[in-house]
């Protein structure tokens, strides 16, 4: 073992003893970090490896420098070691790839750099109420993480303007945009989805209080949400506030034909019913949704923390080399890290950045066909887009940009309070789906340009004193920014499993949800993260959220 | 709290309330022992303390610790000492309020002890409290009826107040309490015309703008609905009062005679005075809003008849407020005179700081006015008048005959104009439109909160219209609303009185705010024998309250039978009136008709087929703003009752009522009271001029 370990590493790699675990994971991302914690809270031995100096793989949260060696990584990686065979099994060489392409930054990055946490899947927020934090509480992770309320709201841009997103009574009765029969209209929609819910909630119940009138009937639930709306004669502004700032709604809704995704009233109003299940779940988090101070790369980082508890085994710094298989069975057993050192597993499951072995062909993947893309840009901005808020959410409907623009693009904006930036500062995640990556450029460049200013040429801070006295109605200056475009993959069953990168979704509801899956591929006869792998104080509901 | 079900008791809850119930017993009895004996001891103090942590609301303990409090006091001489007990008493105060936050007598007790001032108060303690019994429930009147007396005590001003009852609404705007205290803060800050409240218009115009967003977001809630009636009658009521009616009219001419032939004629030029046979004329002085202070210096007359004793003013109300829209003196004509005579009467209202409104406006608005009188001489021979010879017939079934307008009636004879009333109305006006427009697109269609709203901005449309000379548009403006006020009897019948109460008003607006219309009501009645009356009838019209009475002044003969009255209150305005109609209506009781007692002329009454003494119970004193209560000067009446076997007990409302209604003619059967034993005795004995009951001669 020592001899393999100083044979082929030149870093050291240390050995690992024992050299057998049921569930061999390679990469520490937000769905293969669940899965060592869900795997080991059923009891499977796990090693957790990660060919990264840190905890996050695609989820991470890097400093600033380190960005751009991420999304751009040297070519010359030492190629995979050649398919051989051994007595008892075939070892199939591993190649990585970057899922990220056209990466483009501007500015200069603003010292101390390091200062700056960058996340790579934003912009994204978890709702009070959705399933992620749910699992963290379940499974202590809560203890490891903190969060802070996206307490500056939503905001819309609509015609050229940003406007409050009205999205409870008293917000609908502040906002001072609206029109007073714009907010008889959208305080009815609200009322009839509660009673709604309210009504499909007790339904369930022994006693049936729940007044069964009060529900949408089936035929409105079937229909195109947007048609239930227009039915509600929402306005269209307040049919964008619904579909775009409350449902979170990716494509344009309006296009039947063209649309790419159409949003049923069920879907609609299954996220409101989260949406506002969320608001006031946390005594001290304000709206909706809460983000992880330190930037989401602590996610991940907690649920390993959970998997460590449980006796899952971890080594950073660790690429796996090449995957082991059964020549017989054509299945896999195991891997060779890249200290040489062959690792048996029942179970091998892969981050999405290593290419999975063509001839394992078993991919449920259906729409695998069309390779989906995001445009992502992270921005540096000195001064918030919204007076006196330091969290917010701005939320481009489809086609209010240009015509292009097919899809929402969503901005959220950080502030110090979160730790990601020094005081004063704020960073901005923008992100769009796209079927073609210029294009889903040019939408997030349009929107940077449409939120903030750019640096004066000379680059002096003396542009903005002159303008001191309207500074409220100054945009905020773009200080750096980087525009680039990732690529979507499907997570794969079988005996390698492959896990998702991160989608276009504002929540990591569908990311949990396929983890889910493969969960119960592995484990089909366990529940998920069960209440009780949870440590004795994790009752303490309070402080998930600050 | 609110919205939080009530859950039955369960078998353990029983047991233990049942143990809680013996514990209370035993301490309360301590208690008690201990107040009696005067024992403030720190023990029986404890016991008190022990108590009222229990329950609050022992009222006994509280004031057992306030006796205590005081002895105790007496002994101690050292600030700092009296400082830590007056901090102790605060701190059971704050437990008791821990139990029940709506503690009556822990939040009397705590005012109590602050106003003993002994102590420095701790003002960001007292506001930090309230501040954390405000967020567990916000609509805690008694933390707003503390906080009101905080702000009092420290001296805060009304703006930072009113700046936290926008806090309040802004977390939630259904809070009864905050918008109630914004209602209060408002009206000092504009009655003082602090800085930035100076225009009432434009503070009132944010106050709509913000109501307005609150009842388009949510017009199920009616917090908000009772802050914009709030508003709506801020902005409905005029600013200062003003004259809009009198009786006699100017440039009437009374008289107490008239010739047989002129009438046949149709040429009367005089309106026959029924009082004047008494030498006697009534001034009635209408108002549009409750004032005091008319005295001879207020409303200065001028005349060459010769009156007897001091004129005096008296309110014309059922309340005893001493504020009234209507006034009225009886001018005693002291004249000797022989033949036909003419006189002059002018009434003359400068401006003046004795007539005040409630809300502390000065009548500012000055009006003269003038009449004449005729007069014949004691000796002289005139037309002989026996009104009461035949009983006077009602007859609602026969066609009525408006008869042809003569001249001397009318009711929009006061010039009352001013470019000030003009202005303010047209901002009212412009108000009002706006908000009428606005709710008109409230697509809730079957909230009555709007419906009654819009119904209520119409009638103050209209009202404002009747001060202007438009009242045409008024009869617009009242169709609206009659329709609105149908719809909520139906849609909310659990309020259907208050509607129909409402619709009557708008029917009575409508009926009587054009002379066209009106004209179709009115006509001369002409008995044999008798001098021609002014005549109106507003029967089958389902009324069930009287209103508009100021239009009516100078009716004599006045039929409303087969409506549903239930009162006729507003009547007592019409000093003219002689015979009275208001039979086959809902009146139940003799309380209800009041009004009619400070009607001296009245002298026929028909109350037959009405509800009077068939309801056990009388929901009319509930009702009507002032029963009657025991007066002293009804003992005769009493006494001579008791005399005749009249049970006294049963009948004490008829017995008022009678024995200040000098009636010639009565009708009152098909009431359930005229079947009762010795009640025609009662009538027989209160009212010996009576000459016709029930259609029989009894005299």
């Amino acid at each position: 073992m020592a001899e393999a370990g100083a044979g082929s590493a030149p870093d050291d790699y240390p050995s690992i003893d024992p050299t057998s675990f049921d569930v061999l994971i390679c990469g520490t991302g937000l769905p293969e970090s669940v899965l060592a914690a869900a795997c080991a809270a059923a009891g499977k031995t796990v090693l957790h490896v990660d060919p990264n100096p840190f905890y996050g793989s695609l989820y991470s949260s890097l400093p600033l420098p380190s960005l751009s060696t991420f999304l751009s990584p040297d070519p010359s990686t030492p190629p995979s070691p050649a398919s051989t065979s051994d007595d008892s099994h075939a070892v199939v060489g591993l190649d990585r790839r970057s899922i990220y392409s056209e990466v483009e930054t501007s500015g200069d990055p603003p010292e101390p750099s390091r200062r700056y946490t960058v996340d790579l899947v934003g912009p994204r927020v978890l709702y009070c109420a959705d399933e992620a934090v749910d699992i963290l509480l379940r499974s202590g992770g809560s203890h490891h993480v903190e969060f802070k309320s996206v307490e500056g709201g939503s905001l819309l841009y609509w015609e050229g303007n940003l406007y409050p997103v009205p999205d409870s009574r008293q917000a609908i009765f502040k906002d001072a945009t609206l029109k007073v029969t714009e907010k008889n209209v959208l305080f009815r929609f609200f009322k009839l989805v509660q009673a709604h819910i309210a009504a499909a909630s007790t339904a369930g119940d022994v006693a049936g209080e729940g007044d069964a009138s009060a529900k949408i009937p089936e035929e409105d639930l079937d229909l195109p949400f947007i048609e239930y709306l227009k039915k509600q004669q929402l306005s269209p502004k307040m049919r964008a506030v619904v579909l775009y700032a409350i449902a979170m709604a990716n494509y344009d809704q309006d296009g039947i034909d063209s649309c790419e995704k159409l949003l049923t009233t069920r879907e609609g109003i299954q996220t409101i019913a989260l949406y506002s299940s969320s608001i006031g779940r946390f005594a001290n988090a304000e709206g909706a949704f809460i983000y992880p101070m330190y930037g989401h790369g602590e996610l991940p980082q907690a649920f390993c923390r959970c998997a460590a508890v449980k006796g899952a085994l971890y080594v950073l710094r660790m690429p796996v080399a090449a995957a082991l298989m059964d020549e017989e069975k054509k299945n896999f057993i195991g891997a060779r890290l890249a200290s040489g050192q062959d690792i048996m597993c029942r179970q091998l499951i892969l981050d999405p950045s290593y290419k999975i072995p063509t001839l394992d062909v078993p991919c449920d993947g259906s729409d695998s066909d069309l390779p989906r893309k995001i445009a992502r840009g992270i921005c540096i901005i000195s001064k918030s887009v919204k007076l006196d808020s330091s969290n917010v959410l701005v939320v481009f409907p489809p086609k209010s940009l240009e015509e292009q623009q097919v899809a929402a693009i969503r901005v959220l904006q950080l502030s110090s309070n979160l730790a990601v930036c020094p005081p004063g500062m704020f960073m901005a995640y923008l992100s769009t789906p796209c079927a073609d990556g210029s294009t889903g450029k040019q939408c997030i460049k349009k929107a940077i340009d449409v939120l903030f200013s750019p640096q004066a040429s000379d680059g002096s801070e003396g542009h903005s004193e002159t303008t001191s006295e309207s500074s409220d109605d100054v945009k905020p200056t773009l200080i750096w920014s980087c525009v680039y475009v990732q690529e979507i993959t499907q997570g794969t069953s079988g005996s390698l499993l492959s896990c998702p990168v991160p989608d276009e979704n504002l929540d990591y509801r569908n990311i949990l949800e396929s983890t889910k899956k493969l969960f119960a591929d592995i484990c089909p006869n366990e529940e998920f993260l069960p209440k009780k792998s949870a440590p004795v104080h994790a009752d303490d509901d309070s402080d998930s959220a600050e | 709290m609110h919205g939080r079900p009530r859950r039955p008791a369960k078998p353990e809850d029983d047991e233990a309330s049942a143990a809680k119930a013996a514990k209370l017993r035993d301490l309360q009895a301590q208690v008690l022992h201990n107040h009696h004996s005067r024992t403030y001891t720190k023990e029986a103090l404890g016991l008190s303390f022990n108590l009222l942590e229990i329950n609050p609301e022992a009222y006994t303990a509280w004031n057992y610790r306030k006796l205590a409090f005081q002895h105790n006091l007496r002994e101690l001489s050292d600030p700092e000492a009296i400082k830590s007990a007056v901090d102790d008493e605060l701190r059971v105060v704050e437990v008791a309020l821990r139990q029940n936050p709506k503690s009556y007598g822990a939040w009397y007790h705590r005012k109590w002890l602050l106003n003993q001032k002994l102590a420095p108060v701790d003002f960001k303690r007292e506001f930090g409290l309230l501040d954390k019994l405000l967020k567990v429930d916000a609509r805690n009147f008694h933390g707003w009826n503390y906080r009101r007396f905080l702000a009092r005590f420290l001296g805060v001003p009304d703006e930072e107040e009113l700046k936290y009852t926008m806090d309040k609404i802004s977390d939630n705007f259904s809070n009864y309490s905050a918008w109630h205290n914004r209602s209060i803060l408002l009206s000092n800050l504009l009655m003082q015309q602090s800085k930035g409240f100076e225009s009432k218009q434009k503070i009132l115009s944010e106050e709509f703008e913000l109501v307005i967003q609150a009842l388009f977001t949510d017009p199920s809630d009616q917090s908000g609905w009772f802050y914009h009636l709030w508003l709506l009658a801020q902005t409905s009521t005029p600013e200062k009062p003003q004259l809009i009616a009198s009786w006699p009219s100017n440039g009437v001419k009374l008289s107490s005679s008239f010739v047989r032939e002129k009438v046949e004629q149709n040429t009367l030029s005089s309106i026959w005075c029924y009082s004047l046979q008494e030498r006697i004329v009534p001034i009635v002085l209408y108002f549009d809003e409750p004032v005091k202070g008319l005295n001879p210096s207020s409303v200065k007359l001028k005349s060459d008849l010769v009156f007897a004793k001091d004129i005096h003013w008296r309110p014309l109300s059922v309340t005893d407020s001493g504020y009234s829209n209507c006034w009225t003196t009886q001018l005693e004509i002291a004249n000797e005179c022989n033949g036909l005579h003419q006189f002059s009467v002018e009434v003359i209202i400068p401006c003046s700081d004795d007539i005040v409104s409630r809300s502390g406006s000065h009548y500012n608005f000055p009006v003269d006015f003038s009449f004449s009188i005729e007069l014949i001489g004691c000796g002289d021979t005139a037309e002989d008048i026996d009104l009461f010879r035949d009983p006077i017939s009602w007859d609602c079934s026969e066609p009525f005959h408006p008869h042809g307008i003569y001249n001397s009636i009318s009711f929009d004879q006061l010039k009352i104009s001013s470019e000030l009333v003009q202005e303010d109305s047209t901002w009212h006006l412009e108000r009002l439109s706006d908000e009428i427009e606005l709710f008109r697109e409230l697509p809730d269609e079957n909230s009555k909160f709007v419906k009654l709203t819009l119904a209520r901005l119409l009638r103050a449309c209209a009202a404002i219209k009747s001060r202007g000379r438009s009242l045409a548009e008024r009869k617009g403006y009242c169709e609206e609303a009659l329709g609105l006020l149908n719809d909520l009897i139906h849609l909310d019948p659990s309020h259907k009185r208050y509607y129909e109460d409402e619709r009557s008003l708008v029917l009575m607006d409508q009926l009587t705010c054009n002379m066209e219309t009106f004209m179709k009501h009115c006509s001369v009645k002409v008995q044999p024998n008798s001098a021609p009356m002014n005549h109106v009838q507003l029967c089958r019209l389902s009324l069930t309250r009287i209103g508009f009475a100021e239009r009516l002044l100078w009716v004599q003969v006045l039929d409303l039978s087969h409506n549903s009255l239930r009162s006729v209150e507003g009547l007592e305005a019409c000093q003219q009136l002689v015979c009275l109609n208001v039979s086959n209506n809902q009146i139940s009781s003799f309380t209800a008709l009041e009004s009619l007692t400070k009607i001296k002329s009245l002298k026929v009454l028909d109350l037959s087929f009405n509800e009077i003494g068939a309801h056990s119970i009388d929901t009319t004193r509930y009702i009507c703003s002032s029963p009657f209560s025991h007066k002293v000067e009804a003992c005769e009446a009493f006494e001579e009752c008791q005399q005749k076997n009249i049970n006294v007990e049963d009948y004490w409302e008829a017995i008022l009522f009678f024995k200040s209604a000098n009636l010639a003619q009565l009708d009152i059967k098909g009431n359930a009271v005229a079947n009762k034993e010795n009640f025609r005795t009662l009538v027989m004995t209160l009212i010996p001029n009576l000459k016709w009951l029930d259609g029989e001669c009894v005299h």
